[in-house]
């Protein structure tokens, strides 16, 4: 899973308020390279948010994104480049996802975190 | 035809490995799946400038579908509920990032993220109970509205469907426009039984010009044999066939009469049978009270 998709991605579970964002717990991560795109980043530069993002970096080992932002410094081709890195690059393979509300945890494998509820959570 | 694998199994069972297998190595089903995702791309209608967009996949399976959309440039998110059917995604080498999930318990998505979704021969699952607790309707509602918050204003969905009955179709429909959806259904070559496809194209927002329906292919009586010329066991009855009169049944409503009863007998008795005598009984009909 890259951290675009734990982005983009929060909690569901019935009577949580807040359940974004999600708390890695990392124990394996992997790097498959793709070809940066910066039309596609700056599309989504306005939709992430940027401080889950940086976090979620940190917590697989990644901590070279600027802790504050704005749209100008997608001018620069070393932040789009990080920014990239840690949008599109990082892969959570094996670990946990933990609701930051309940403490739910949402186990990942292979990649694919497992989101699915049990009946009382519906 | 095999009855509808919703009449089966919940989905969680139904795509087990062998049948997930069958997303690998039959290519008459690549190919549909290929056509179907192709087309309901074409009607997602993104702009067309060269952007890639993030899109999501629900009912995602093997891949198939987000394949197309890779092809296309975009970024995707793919869910399912079958565990099987995303390993044969993993084994494909799907470039979207997948999920496993129920889109019947909504999806966990932050609001307005999305740029598009769309959903192949997906959706009417949610019209089946399979367990004690589901609820068709609160389940569509659930989807509808969990879908509604993450799309972007503006943004569509497209859902191919293979709905059962008319009823179907409207319970998927209302539960739509009760979530906020503006859009209808496209019917691609609607007079043939095989090709007839619907797709159920949806948009988030208020009606606007952009919102209308566009119109679903083979629509003006042409016909689909240039698209289902590749396989042809998938031939479809063509409409002189349907429309052919049955053979003239012998039988009228009435029986088969004094007349014909005698001269069956007599043909018998030339035979040399035991026959009963002609009689003022013979043949006549006996009262209803008996």
């Amino acid at each position: 899973m890259r951290l675009l998709t734990h982005n983009m991605l929060s909690c569901n579970i019935k009577g949580v308020t807040n359940g974004f964002p999600l708390i890695i717990e990392a124990e394996k991560v992997l790097e498959k390279p793709v070809d940066l795109n910066p039309d596609f980043l700056r599309n989504m530069f306005h939709k992430v948010e940027w401080k889950a993002l940086v976090d979620a970096a940190k917590s697989l080992g990644y901590s070279e994104l600027p802790e504050s932002v704005d749209p100008a410094m997608l001018e620069s081709p070393e932040f789009l480049h990080r920014f990239h890195h840690a949008l599109l690059e990082l892969h959570l393979e094996e670990g946990a996802l933990v609701c930051p509300e309940t403490g739910r945890k949402f186990p990942v494998n292979k990649g694919i975190p497992n989101m699915l509820l049990h009946e009382d959570e519906v | 035809m095999a009855s509808r694998p919703e009449l089966q199994a919940p989905p969680e069972i139904f795509y087990d490995d062998t049948e997930a297998r069958k997303y690998t190595s039959s290519s008459r089903i690549i190919d549909i799946q290929a056509r179907l995702s192709e087309r309901a791309l074409e009607l997602l209608a993104l702009p067309d400038d060269g952007i890639p967009r993030l899109l999501l996949d629900i009912g995602c399976g093997s891949g198939l579908s987000g394949e197309t959309l890779s092809e296309n440039g975009h970024v995707w998110v793919g869910l399912d509920i079958s565990q099987s059917m995303l390993n044969i995604a993993l084994e494909r080498e799907a470039e979207g990032d997948l999920l496993l999930g129920d889109m019947g318990q909504g999806l966990g998505l932050r609001p307005g993220v999305i740029d598009g979704a769309i959903s192949i021969s997906a959706v009417q699952w949610l019209c089946n109970a399979d367990k004690s607790s589901h609820e068709p309707r609160l389940r569509l509602k659930a989807f509808f509205g969990s879908l509604y918050r993450c799309l972007a204003r503006g943004a569509r969905a497209v859902f191919q469907v293979y709905p059962e009955s008319i009823a179907q179709r409207e319970l998927i429909l209302s539960s739509a426009m009760r979530a906020g959806f503006a859009g209808g259904v496209v019917v691609d070559y609607p007079h043939s039984s095989k090709s007839r496809k619907e797709y159920l194209v949806l948009t988030c927002g208020p009606p606007s010009i952009s919102t209308a329906v566009p119109k679903g292919k083979g629509d003006d009586g042409e016909s689909s044999s240039d698209e289902s010329s590749g396989d042809d066991e998938n031939r479809t009855v063509s409409i002189s066939d349907r429309h052919r009169p049955r053979k003239k049944q012998k039988l009228n409503k009435r029986g088969k009469g004094r007349e014909w009863v005698l001269k069956k007998k007599e043909q018998m008795r030339r035979k040399g049978n035991v026959v009963p005598p002609d009689s003022k009984f013979t043949a006549r009909k006996r009262k209803a009270r008996f």
